[in-house]
């Protein structure tokens, strides 16, 4: 790690004005992906701005037809909570396969979806229930948000606040782990909220998160698995390394869709 | 408080010291005006050092000073050492390139040991050394066997120019070959055996001390064994004499060979010391230990094996090139070859064996003894052969074993053992019982039913332990010889303290080695402590590696013991008023035989020291007694391990659904702890089948797996609950009657994990580690006729 000043802000436009006014700063919520970067020293902010303090970004909440979770509710509270299980269990699911339990009791959701790791959980379900990612500056559809590997549309200064997520009928997460770091080598988060169909996928593309439209054209005729055979995403877009390469992470994809879809069926 | 036996289910009595976070390692100590360590590492995996500025980077904040391979050089200081010599066929010495603590104008790996920054912290240190600018000529790199022997291929030194180091051979050739030519069926196979990165939980580390009032040294450092490395850093690498240099390892948190070697970073620590005049600390990050602690394995072998007509081994010949990594480390040359070839008898009756072994250079982390050394390649080659050859005569592959198994005891065999003990026929009936291998079948076809692909395989391995009479390996090219030593030292009120030159890392000494005092002396347990670890409080010893501490260690022990007891029994017979000769020592007392005169040993112990009741002339005072202990032979543990595992051939993920163990380690001290033995060696040995595997990139010679973002360990989710149980036959070879129990698990589970994956897809192309993305591709190459789910 380097030297780097530290701000705890107690409200969110504290925060906002610290972050504006930092030449390099950074936000800290969890720490999970920051620290470890900066121990590394492959992050290096100036200033490190901790959320950990602002009132009222923490929370889950049912509001009608959508579940609101704070940006800075840990993973394990999603993945423990009634609410969540209630209404949406495929994310409760999800939770419980993202990470161990020491960076589920510190993660946070604003983390990770800022961060937007390719290889990330939560991007997925974002994606396919169609979140509305809030920030202290506007709305943003996870159809407009995740940009790229690493990259989100949050302009500089911009926090996230809470996400909305509206209440699918059917939902399902299957997540073919890496098998060293434990992130998605492949993951799919499928969702069926009235005729609407989405399909998410993680991990195995090389510019992150993408709906697998394909996937969604042949789930309309029919909301089951079999639909799904046969069905690969082309190897092109996908990505390759030692642990799996382009044919294994589309062929995994497939899988895990149709696992996806039973899993979905099962409740 | 009673005496705790041999045999007993001891608790171990240091887990209360580690459980609760008192242990002491390395970095636990610091010493007064300590400064701290960072070495400035080649990103590079071959290139020219053109030139090293460290102008900017001395006068950054806190820097005290910065060191170079030019600095060791003048001061005299020495290249590290390999304390093996291996002679080729041909009768040369093998070709070994220097192999400085500090660069000397080349680097041979990424992470390769440029130029040291010692600063008053960490953090400066660290900074100073991204501020130290080398001048690299970056030159290409080969990290594999096959591209540094390929024709005109770079040297890695110019002392080996074909990378070969030795061209080595064992057995008789012309025998070998005869017998395949006469053979009615001939099984072959291609076999890479993984890279492998050690991982103890507890990073190297050091700590160097100087006395400038004494001119003398301590290195207080992660160490399987501190007499070796004092007597390497002062007569070989020449840092201190040895009497001015004090080693000491305190609690070291896992080694599995990898904290054997004497490393740059702990000679650089100790030399520096003296330089910049205060003690000097280094404690590795992982990054580093990724990159620089020794690795392990990574052999490349065409094994085949000849049969008669009735399934019996006429003969087997391999041929392995093994990759020793940049530069040779303390024991790498003797890993590929005599802990390597002499076992490729494994347990069965093999009239005629020739191996021949090439030690190659390459780009990479130096490769040296990784818990099994050598062994559990030569398993890995013995049982792989032996399960392939039984599935291709249509024989049951434990009908095969059992008709080709050893059965008449000693055993020579055609590679230098002699096996003393065993009944593999024991091992084998118990495991097959307690694995239900007649329900196999059943178990397949409800496997089938869910989409899934079960198999099942064996592992029937012998390792050759308690290594080992010094003579024998001094006459294969040991530098130094492998006894132990012991001092058992009696105090006034009859307790007792046991100084071992045996080394603790994690196997439990502090209670096998009390155990096996409390038994023979009749004291409690509790009255015992045992000392390792510190060159001044231990006079001379071995260290830990090899499964050796149990039958070499504890076989010093139990030789002091006894002369501890003969002394007792001269004080007793003053005390109690008896001829020596009747007095007898049983349950903690001396005792005259046929009377009711006795005294405990704690009165004897006590009469000892006050010394009133003898003349101390005619017989010393005190109760102190040390032995040395060279065995006679090896030991060899050996049985047989099954493993039965799911594949789901839709994703390639392997589940292990039942393991079984049955091993013969001779007598055992304490179940509890060499069943912890087993069931870490165990996942190890299953890591290295399904998980590990270091890689280098082939055209930048970059360490690819340098994290745990991308080297997968096992995890404990990875495993079912073990089935361990023993069958016993004593070893001959030393008082005690024990084999050594770790290394067991590692050794024998690579094979039984991948003869399971080849049983469950059908053929016998799978690779280690067999990731999921190998299964799946092994799975579609089978074909099965599973349907899509
Ligand atoms: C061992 C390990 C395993 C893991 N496994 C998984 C896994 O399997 N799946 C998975 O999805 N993730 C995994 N993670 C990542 C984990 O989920 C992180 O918690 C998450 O990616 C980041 O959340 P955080 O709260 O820790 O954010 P931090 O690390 O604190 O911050 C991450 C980034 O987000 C920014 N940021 C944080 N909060 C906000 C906000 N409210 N608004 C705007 N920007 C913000 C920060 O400035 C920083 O750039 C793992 C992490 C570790 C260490």
């Amino acid at each position: 790690m380097y030297a780097f000043e530290f701000h705890r802000p107690t409200s969110l436009r504290q925060a906002a004005s610290l972050l504006g006014k930092a030449e390099d700063g950074r936000l800290l919520a969890g720490g999970q992906s920051l620290l470890p970067m900066m121990k590394l020293r492959l992050a290096s902010p100036g200033t490190v701005i901790d959320l950990g303090a602002v009132p009222g970004m923490t929370g889950i909440e049912r509001k009608g037809r959508s579940l609101v979770i704070g940006a800075m509710t840990r993973h394990a509270e999603v993945e423990t909570s009634p609410v969540v299980k209630e209404a949406i269990p495929a994310l409760a699911h999800l939770v419980s396969v993202l990470g161990d339990p020491a960076v589920r009791n510190r993660g946070t959701i604003g983390g990770s979806l800022a961060n937007n790791d390719p290889s990330a959980d939560y991007p997925a379900a974002c994606l396919a229930l169609g979140a509305t990612i809030v920030t202290n500056q506007r709305r943003i559809a996870a159809d407009d948000f995740f940009q790229g590997v690493f990259t989100t549309a949050l302009e500089e200064g911009e926090i996230i606040v809470k996400v909305v997520f509206p209440i699918p009928s059917r939902a399902g997460y299957e997540k073919f782990r890496h098998p060293a770091s434990r992130f998605a080598l492949a993951g799919v988060f499928v969702a069926r909220r009235g005729g609407e169909i989405r399909v998410a996928v993680t991990g195995a593309g090389d510019s992150g998160v993408f709906r697998w439209h394909e996937a969604e054209e042949a789930l309309k005729g029919r909301f089951a698995p079999k639909s799904l055979d046969g069905l690969t995403p082309s190897t092109e877009g996908m990505n390759s390394d030692i642990h799996a390469d382009a044919a294994y992470r589309a062929h995994l994809v497939g899988v895990m869709a149709r696992r996806a879809v039973e899993r979905a069926l099962r409740r | 408080m009673a005496v705790t036996s041999i045999g007993a289910r001891v608790v171990r009595k240091e887990d209360h010291r580690f459980i609760t976070g008192k242990g002491q390692y390395t970095d636990d100590i610091n010493r007064p005006g300590q400064a701290h360590a960072v070495f400035v590492r080649s990103p590079h995996a071959a290139a020219t050092i053109r030139r090293i500025d460290t102008s900017a980077a001395r006068s950054m904040p806190g820097v005290v000073a910065i060191l170079t391979g030019e600095d060791l050089a003048a001061d005299k200081i020495g290249g590290l050492i390999c304390g093996w010599m291996i002679h080729s066929k041909d009768g040369s010495p093998m070709k070994a390139g220097a192999h400085p603590a500090l660069a000397h104008g080349k680097v041979r790996y990424v992470g390769d040991h440029v130029a040291v920054v010692i600063a008053e912290t960490v953090l400066q240190a660290k900074d100073a050394a991204e501020a130290v600018v080398v001048d690299y000529a970056v030159e290409k790199p080969v990290v594999d066997v096959a591209s540094a022997l390929a024709k005109g291929a770079p040297a890695v030194h110019a002392e080996a120019p074909d990378n070969r180091v030795f061209s080595w051979h064992l057995g008789d050739k012309a025998a070998t070959d005869a017998a395949f030519a006469k053979a009615r069926h001939v099984t072959a196979l291609d076999i890479v055996n993984n890279r492998l990165i050690p991982n103890a939980m507890e990073p190297r580390a050091a700590v160097g001390d100087y006395d400038s009032g004494n001119d003398a040294f301590t290195l207080y450092t992660t160490s399987q064994n501190p007499h070796v490395a004092r007597l390497v850093l002062s007569a070989f690498i020449g840092v201190a004499p040895e009497h001015k240099l004090r080693v000491i390892a305190p609690d070291v948190g896992g080694g599995f060979g990898s904290k054997i070697f004497i490393y740059a970073e702990e000679t650089v620590c100790v030399w520096a010391a003296k330089k910049v005049g205060r003690p000097v600390k280094w404690t590795s990050d992982r990054t580093e230990a990724f990159l620089s602690d020794a690795h392990g394995r990574d052999h490349v072998t065409r094994a085949e094996m000849a049969l008669d007509e009735n399934g019996r081994i006429l003969a087997l010949r391999v041929n392995t090139k093994a990759n020793l990594g940049a530069y040779l480390s303390t024991f790498a040359s003797s890993v590929p070859t005599y802990l390597y070839a002499p076992l490729l008898s494994g347990q069965y009756d093999i009239p005629a064996i020739y191996a021949e072994v090439d030690g190659v250079y390459t780009h990479t982390a130096p490769v040296d003894a990784y818990r099994g050394a050598g062994r559990p390649e030569a398993t890995f080659v013995v049982e792989r052969l032996v399960e392939v050859a039984a599935r291709e005569i249509g024989m049951d592959p434990a009908r095969f074993r059992a008709r080709n198994y050893i059965r008449k005891f000693p055993h020579q065999t055609p590679v230098i053992m002699a096996y003393d003990a065993g009944d593999y026929d024991a091992s084998l009936k118990k495991a097959l019982e307690l694995a239900d291998y007649k329900g196999f079948g059943r178990r397949k076809r409800e496997a089938a039913r869910r989409g899934k692909l079960r198999g099942i395989g064996f592992s029937s391995y012998i390792e050759a332990c308690g290594i080992a009479p010094s003579a024998a390996v001094g006459s294969l090219g040991a530098g130094v010889g492998l006894w132990e030593s012991a001092e058992v030292r009696v105090n006034p009120i009859g307790t007792v303290e046991v100084l071992t030159g045996s080394h603790s890392h994690g196997q439990g000494h502090e209670t096998t080695f009390a155990q096996l005092v409390s038994d023979r002396l009749g004291i409690p347990i509790e009255n015992v402590s045992i000392v390792h670890g510190d060159t001044d409080k231990v006079q001379m010893g071995m260290g830990t590696y090899g499964s050796r501490s149990g039958a070499v260690g504890m076989s010093a022990i139990a030789k002091a013991l006894d002369k501890v007891i003969a002394k007792g029994k001269k004080v007793a017979a003053h005390v109690l008023e008896a001829a020596e000769g009747d007095i007898e020592f049983k349950d903690g007392k001396f005792s005259v035989a046929g009377t009711d005169r006795s005294a405990g040993f704690g009165d004897i112990a006590l009469q000892a020291y006050i010394a009133h009741k003898f003349n101390g002339q005619e017989l010393e005072p005190g109760l102190k007694e040390g032995a040395f202990y060279d065995p006679t032979n090896f030991t060899f543990p050996a049985g047989v391990h099954i493993c039965e595992l799911e594949v789901d051939p839709q994703t390639g993920d392997v589940t292990i659904e039942k393991w079984t163990a049955v091993d013969d380690f001779g007598v055992i001290i304490n179940p509890l702890i060499v069943e912890g033995q087993v069931h870490g060696g165990i996942a190890q040995g299953v890591g290295q089948a399904l998980h590990e595997g270091a890689v280098y990139d082939p055209a930048t010679g970059q360490l690819v797996t340098a994290s745990y973002m991308d080297y997968r360990m096992p995890r404990a989710e990875d495993l079912p609950s073990f089935v361990v149980d023993t069958t016993v036959t004593p070893c001959p070879s030393n008082p005690l009657g024990i084999k050594g129990c770790g290394e067991a698990g590692a050794i024998a589970a690579p094979a039984a994990v991948v003869n399971a994956l080849t049983n469950a897809v059908g053929h016998e192309d799978v690779p280690m580690p067999a990731t999921p993305q190998a299964m799946w591709r092994a799975c579609r190459k089978a074909a099965q006729p599973l349907a899509a789910e």
